[in-house]
C-alpha cells in the first residue's frame, strides 16, 4: 500500500516582477516524514514555504494538503502552521497565552485548553514555564515555544523556516537532536527549511537541495551524500576536494583526467566517456587515503606536502598540496594514532579509488558558479 | 490585512477611501486659505472675483498688501528674532542636557529628569502665567530691597524668549538624547585612549555624531517658537509676535492679508519641514 | 572607568549648571510662585482659601472645568480612533514607495501654525464661508448656515490641530511591529478584530499612551481653537484663566485656576497610566 501524502506540490511558481523566486517545483511529502529543503540564502526557500502556508499566492501550480487543493484558501483555514524565521512569539503575552492563542481562536475554552497547553509544554520540555514572559526565555526555549504554539493545533503539516538560524552553534547542535526526537514523538509531518546542510542531514528523512528557485536533487541524506546528482549538490552537501580537469587519451586509447599541471588521474570504469570536455572531479576528504597500498590497478596515488594539520577531534584533517601544484586538498586524518608520525612539511602519499570520485561537466555548472 | 496577507477588495478599497478622506480633511483648510490669498475681494471668502497679487504687493489706498503692511511686517520681524534667540538658546542648553542625562550619573538624576520632561505635560498657558507671576514678584522684590528696576522682568521680548525657551528646550533635549543614546561610547573611549581629553572627545567625536539631531532640534525649536501662542500671550510687552497679531486680526474680522501671510508661512514651513524630514530620512537609510 | 576617578569633573558641572538653572528658575520657582499666589487674597495679600472656595461655589467655574476635562478626553479618544487606522495604513498596507510620500503629506500640515490652521477652518465654515457659498451655489442649502461657533465644530477643530501628536508616536511603534507577528496570529486562526485587540493594540500601547498624554495635554491647555471655533457662551477653562489674569487682573484667582488645571491634568494622566500599567518615563521616550 502506498503511504498517504501529507503534502503534494505541483508546478509551483512564484515571480516577483521579472524575477522567478520559485521555479516550477513539483514534489510530494509522505505522512509523518521529516522533509527538509536545503539551499543557500536567497534561493527561494521562504517564498516556497509561504506559498504552502498561504501567505503568497502562487503565479502557477498547485498545493495539495491531505489531497485537498488549497487554492484560494487563506492561511488560517489551512491545516498547516508556520514557525517563522524570526519566531514571531507575541511579546505582549506569556508562554501559556502564546500557546493557547490558536486554541482560543478556535473557540476552545476552559480546562480543555489548559490541559492541552500543559501537555504541549511538557512535550517540548518546558513544564512550569507557562507564566514566564517570552522575553525571559533563552533562544532555545523560545524556539520550543514557537513550535509548541503550532503543534498544539495538531496541524497536518508543520512548516519551519530556519528556526535554528538565530541560535548559537552549540545550542543548534543540541536543538537538532531535540527537534528530531520531537518530530518522531508527535509524528507530525515537518517541512523544514535550512541553509545548514548538517541540520538537514541529521534530522531529515528526505532532503531537497534547492538552488535558484528549483530543486537540484531530492533524496535521502545518505544518497545525497554518496551520489550527488549535480556539481552544486556535491559542493553544497558535505566537504569535497575539487579538481578541474580535461579528458585526454593516452597511447593505448585509455582516457585519463589531466590537470593543468599535467598530472594524470585514472577514471572510474563506470564513467561515461563520450565527450572530451573540461569537467570537475570531486573526491570526499574521507575517500582520500594517507600512504595507501595499491589495492587495485587504477587506484590514484599522488605525492603531496603536508601544509598543516587541522586537528578537530574525530573530524581532524590534513591540509596538503600535491607536488608542483598550488592547489589545496583536504584529507581526513583518522584519529586511531596510526598517523601520529605525520608532521607539517612532511611529504606523504595520498590516494583514492576512482570509483569514490564523482564527475560533472563544467559546462553544466555555469549558473551556480557565483553562489557558492 | 497587511501587504502579505490576502484581503478582500472591499477591505482594500475601503481603507484607501478612508485615507483619501483623511487627506482631504487635512489639506482642505490650508489649500482654501492659500487660494483665497489671490482673490480680488475685500473678504477672505467666495465668490471668486479674479486673480490679484494686491494682498501681497498692494500699496493702497483700497488694499494694503502684506509687504506694505508695517503692523504685520513688524510682527514677523519680532517673531523671527524671538525664534532665532529661542532656537539658539534651547539648542545649546538642550545639547548640554542630553549629555547630562545620557552620559553622567549623579544623585537625584531621576528627579531632575522628571523635572526636565515635566514641561511636556504642563499646559502652555500655565507655564506662561507662572513665569509672569514669578518674574513680576521677583522684580517687585528686587525693587523693594535694592531699589533697582529691572525692565526685562516685566512682559517684554526677553520674557517671551525665556518663556518659550522653558519648554522648547525639553523637546530639543529629547531629540538630541534619542540620538546620543544610540551613540557607541567605545568611540569616545578610543579617542580618549589616543590622548584626547574630555572636551576634545566631545568636540571632535560626539558632537560630529550628534550634528543631524542638533540641526533638526534647532529647526523644530525655530518653528515651535515662531508659531507659539499660548505661552507668549501672557509674556508679550509692546512688541507683539506674529501669532499674537494674527489672533487679534482673526478675532476682530479679517482681510485677505492674513491669507497672504498664511500663504507665505505654509510654503516656507512646508519647505523647512520637507527638508528636515528628508535629512531625517536619508540619515536612516 | 577612568573618568569616575578624576578628582573634579568639570564636564559634569558644565552640563549640570545651565540645565539646573533652566529647570530651577523657569520651571520650579514659577510654579511654586503660582501655588503661593493662589493662596493669597487679591486685596489683602494674606493667606486665604477663598480663591479655591470661589471655584467650588461658583457653578460657572467648575462646570467649565468639568466640561473642559470631558471634551479633552473625548477629543483624545476620537484622535486615537482616527490615528490607529491611519498609522496602520501607512506602516502596514501602503506600498513602500507610497509610504514615504504619505508620511511627508501627513506631517507637513502640522508644522503650520495652529492659528493658521484654525483660520483655514474659519473661512471654510463660517456663514459667509467657502463651504456655505459652495453648498448654496449647488443648491443643497437654501441659505447659508453658521457652521462655526458650536461644540461639534470645536471638537473637530481640536481633533484636527492635535492629530499629529498621536499619529507620529503610533507610527513609531507600529513600524517596529514585525509583520510576522500579524501573520503568525492569522496563521493560528485569529480574525482581524482579535489581531487588533490582542496583538496590534497591546504592542502599540506605549505609542498610544504617549500620544494620548500629549494630545490630552494640548487639548486641555489649548486656547485658540476653543476661543475661535467654539460657542460664544460656552467657555474653555483656559479662557477662564485668561479672563481672571488679563481682563479682571485678579492674579490670585487666576493662579488658583491654573493650579487646579495642572492638578487635573496630572491626575488624569496618572489614572490613565495606572489603568494601562505604563510608566511615565518610558512613555515619554
Ligand atoms: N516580496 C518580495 N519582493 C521581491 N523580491 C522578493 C520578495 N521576497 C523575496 N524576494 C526575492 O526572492 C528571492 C528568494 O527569497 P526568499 O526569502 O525565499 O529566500 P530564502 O531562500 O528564504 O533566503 P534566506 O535563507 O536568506 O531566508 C530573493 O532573491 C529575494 O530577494
Ligand atoms: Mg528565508
Amino acid at each position: 500500500m502506498q503511504a498517504a501524502l501529507s503534502l503534494s506540490v505541483k508546478n509551483l511558481t512564484k515571480m516577483f516582477g521579472n524575477f522567478t523566486a520559485v521555479d516550477n517545483l513539483t514534489f510530494d511529502v509522505e505522512d509523518g516524514k521529516f522533509f527538509s529543503i536545503l539551499g543557500p540564502s536567497g534561493c527561494g526557500k521562504t517564498t516556497l514555504l509561504r506559498m504552502i502556508a498561504g501567505f503568497y499566492q502562487p503565479d502557477n501550480g498547485s498545493v495539495m494538503i491531505q489531497n485537498k487543493d488549497m487554492k484560494g484558501i487563506p492561511p488560517d483555514k489551512r491545516p498547516v502552521n508556520l514557525v517563522f524565521q524570526q519566531l514571531a512569539l507575541f511579546p505582549m503575552m506569556n508562554v501559556y497565552e502564546n500557546i493557547a492563542f490558536g486554541l482560543k481562536r478556535r473557540g476552545e475554552r476552559g480546562p480543555e485548553v489548559k490541559k492541552k497547553v500543559n501537555i504541549m509544554l511538557e512535550r517540548v520540555g518546558l513544564p512550569e514555564y507557562g507564566s514566564k514572559k517570552v522575553t525571559q526565555l533563552s533562544g532555545g526555549q523560545k524556539q520550543r515555544v514557537a513550535i509548541a504554539r503550532c503543534l498544539v493545533l495538531e496541524p497536518e503539516v508543520l512548516l519551519l523556516d530556519e528556526p535554528l538560524g538565530a541560535l548559537d552553534a552549540k545550542l543548534r547542535e543540541h536543538m537538532k537532536v531535540e527537534l528530531k526526537k520531537l518530530q518522531v514523538k508527535v509524528g507530525t509531518t515537518f517541512v523544514y527549511i535550512t541553509h545548514d546542510q548538517s541540520e538537514a542531514m541529521v534530522m531529515s528523512d528526505y532532503v531537497a537541495v534547492m538552488n535558484s528557485g528549483h530543486f537540484e536533487q531530492l533524496d535521502t541524506p545518505q544518497t545525497l551524500y554518496n551520489s550527488p546528482a549535480s556539481s552544486f549538490v556535491t559542493q553544497f552537501v558535505g566537504e569535497n576536494n575539487k579538481f578541474s580537469v580535461n579528458l585526454v587519451k593516452d597511447e593505448s586509447n585509455v582516457f585519463f583526467a589531466e590537470t593543468k599541471e599535467g598530472f594524470r588521474y585514472h577514471l572510474s570504469d563506470s564513467f561515461n566517456l563520450q565527450d572530451s570536455e573540461s569537467f570537475d572531479m570531486f573526491v570526499r576528504p574521507e575517500a582520500m587515503i594517507i600512504n595507501p597500498s595499491r589495492p587495485k590497478p587504477n587506484f590514484n596515488i599522488i605525492n603531496a606536502d603536508v601544509k598543516a594539520i587541522l586537528f578537530d577531534g574525530g573530524n581532524s584533517r590534513l591540509l596538503v598540496t600535491p607536488e608542483k601544484s598550488e592547489e589545496e586538498l583536504i584529507v581526513a586524518l583518522p584519529q586511531n594514532r596510526q598517523f601520529d608520525y605525520i608532521q607539517a612539511k612532511d611529504s606523504i602519499k595520498i590516494g583514492w579509488d576512482p570509483d569514490a570520485a564523482v564527475y560533472f561537466k563544467q559546462a553544466d555548472e555555469r549558473i551556480y558558479k557565483d553562489e557558492i | 490585512m497587511i501587504r502579505t496577507l490576502p484581503s478582500s477588495k472591499i477591505y482594500k478599497a475601503g481603507f484607501r477611501l478612508f485615507i483619501v478622506i483623511f487627506l482631504v480633511f487635512l489639506f482642505a483648510p490650508l489649500i482654501i486659505t492659500m487660494i483665497l490669498a489671490f482673490n480680488d475681494s475685500m473678504f477672505p471668502s467666495l465668490p471668486w472675483k479674479g486673480f490679484t497679487l494686491d494682498w501681497f504687493f498692494g500699496k493702497g489706498p483700497k488694499i494694503i498688501g502684506l509687504f506694505n503692511d508695517s503692523f504685520n511686517l513688524r510682527g514677523i520681524a519680532t517673531s523671527f528674532k524671538v525664534a532665532v534667540s529661542v532656537s539658539l538658546l534651547s539648542t545649546m542648553v538642550g545639547t548640554l542636557a542630553a549629555f547630562l542625562f545620557e552620559q553622567e550619573n549623579f544623585r537625584f538624576k531621576g528627579a531632575l529628569y522628571f523635572l526636565m520632561i515635566a514641561p511636556l505635560v504642563i499646559p502652555g498657558v500655565i507655564l506662561g502665567i507662572s513665569i509672569l507671576l514669578f518674574t513680576n514678584s521677583l522684580s517687585i522684590f528686587i525693587e523693594d530691597t535694592f531699589g533697582i528696576y529691572l525692565k526685562f522682568l516685566t512682559p517684554s521680548f526677553g520674557l517671551v524668549v525665556l518663556g518659550q525657551f522653558s519648554f522648547i528646550t525639553t523637546i530639543v533635549t529629547m531629540i538630541i538624547s534619542a540620538r546620543l543614546r544610540k551613540f557607541d561610547r567605545t568611540l569616545e573611549e578610543a579617542a580618549a585612549n589616543l590622548g584626547a581629553n574630555r572636551f576634545q572627545v566631545i568636540w571632535f567625536i560626539t558632537l560630529k555624531y550628534l550634528r543631524p539631531s542638533i540641526i533638526g532640534g534647532a529647526a523644530i525649536a525655530f518653528l515651535m517658537s515662531f508659531e507659539n501662542f499660548n505661552t507668549t500671550l501672557f509674556l508679550v510687552g509692546s512688541q507683539s509676535t506674529l501669532p499674537i497679531n494674527l489672533y487679534q486680526q482673526v478675532r476682530d474680522g479679517s482681510t485677505p492679508v492674513i491669507n497672504a501671510i498664511s500663504f507665505i508661512l505654509i510654503i516656507t514651513t512646508s519647505i523647512v519641514a520637507v527638508a528636515t524630514l528628508n535629512r531625517g530620512g536619508s540619515r536612516k537609510s | 572607568m577612568k573618568s569616575d576617578r578624576q578628582p573634579i569633573r568639570w564636564s559634569f558641572f558644565i552640563f549640570f549648571i545651565p540645565v539646573f538653572l533652566w529647570l530651577f528658575l523657569l520651571i520650579v520657582l514659577p510654579h511654586l510662585e503660582l501655588l503661593r499666589m493662589s493662596f493669597l487674597g487679591s486685596r489683602t495679600s494674606t493667606f486665604t482659601l477663598n480663591n479655591y472656595k470661589a471655584f467650588f461655589t461658583e457653578p460657572i467655574y467648575w462646570l467649565t472645568f468639568v466640561r473642559t476635562a470631558m471634551y479633552s478626553i473625548l477629543v483624545t479618544f476620537i484622535v486615537l480612533v482616527i490615528s490607529l487606522p491611519v498609522a496602520f495604513y501607512i506602516t502596514k498596507i501602503s506600498s513602500f514607495k507610497l509610504q514615504g510620500l504619505l508620511m511627508v503629506l501627513i506631517l507637513v500640515p502640522f508644522w503650520v501654525s495652529e492659528l493658521i490652521r484654525v483660520y483655514g477652518w474659519m473661512i471654510l465654515l463660517r456663514e459667509s464661508g467657502v463651504l456655505n457659498s459652495f453648498l448654496v451655489g449647488i443648491g443643497i442649502f437654501k441659505e447659508p448656515v453658521e457652521m462655526l461657533y458650536n461644540d461639534v465644530t470645536m471638537v473637530m477643530g481640536l481633533v484636527y490641530t492635535s492629530m499629529l501628536f498621536m499619529v507620529v508616536p503610533i507610527i513609531g511603534v507600529m513600524g517596529n511591529l514585525d509583520d510576522s507577528l500579524i501573520e503568525a496570529a492569522h496563521d493560528l486562526g485569529a480574525k482581524k478584530i482579535v489581531i487588533w485587540k490582542e496583538i496590534i493594540i497591546p504592542y502599540c500601547m506605549p505609542g498610544i499612551m504617549s500620544g494620548s498624554i500629549i494630545v490630552f495635554m494640548l487639548v486641555l491647555g489649548s486656547y485658540l481653537t476653543p476661543k475661535l471655533m467654539g460657542g460664544k457662551n460656552a467657555l474653555w477653562f483656559t479662557e477662564q484663566i485668561y479672563n481672571q489674569i488679563i481682563v479682571y487682573f485678579n492674579w490670585n484667582q487666576g493662579s488658583a485656576f491654573g493650579f487646579l488645571l495642572l492638578l487635573l491634568s496630572s491626575l488624569i494622566i496618572w489614572i490613565a497610566l495606572k489603568l494601562t500599567r505604563q510608566e511615565f518615563s518610558k512613555v515619554v521616550k
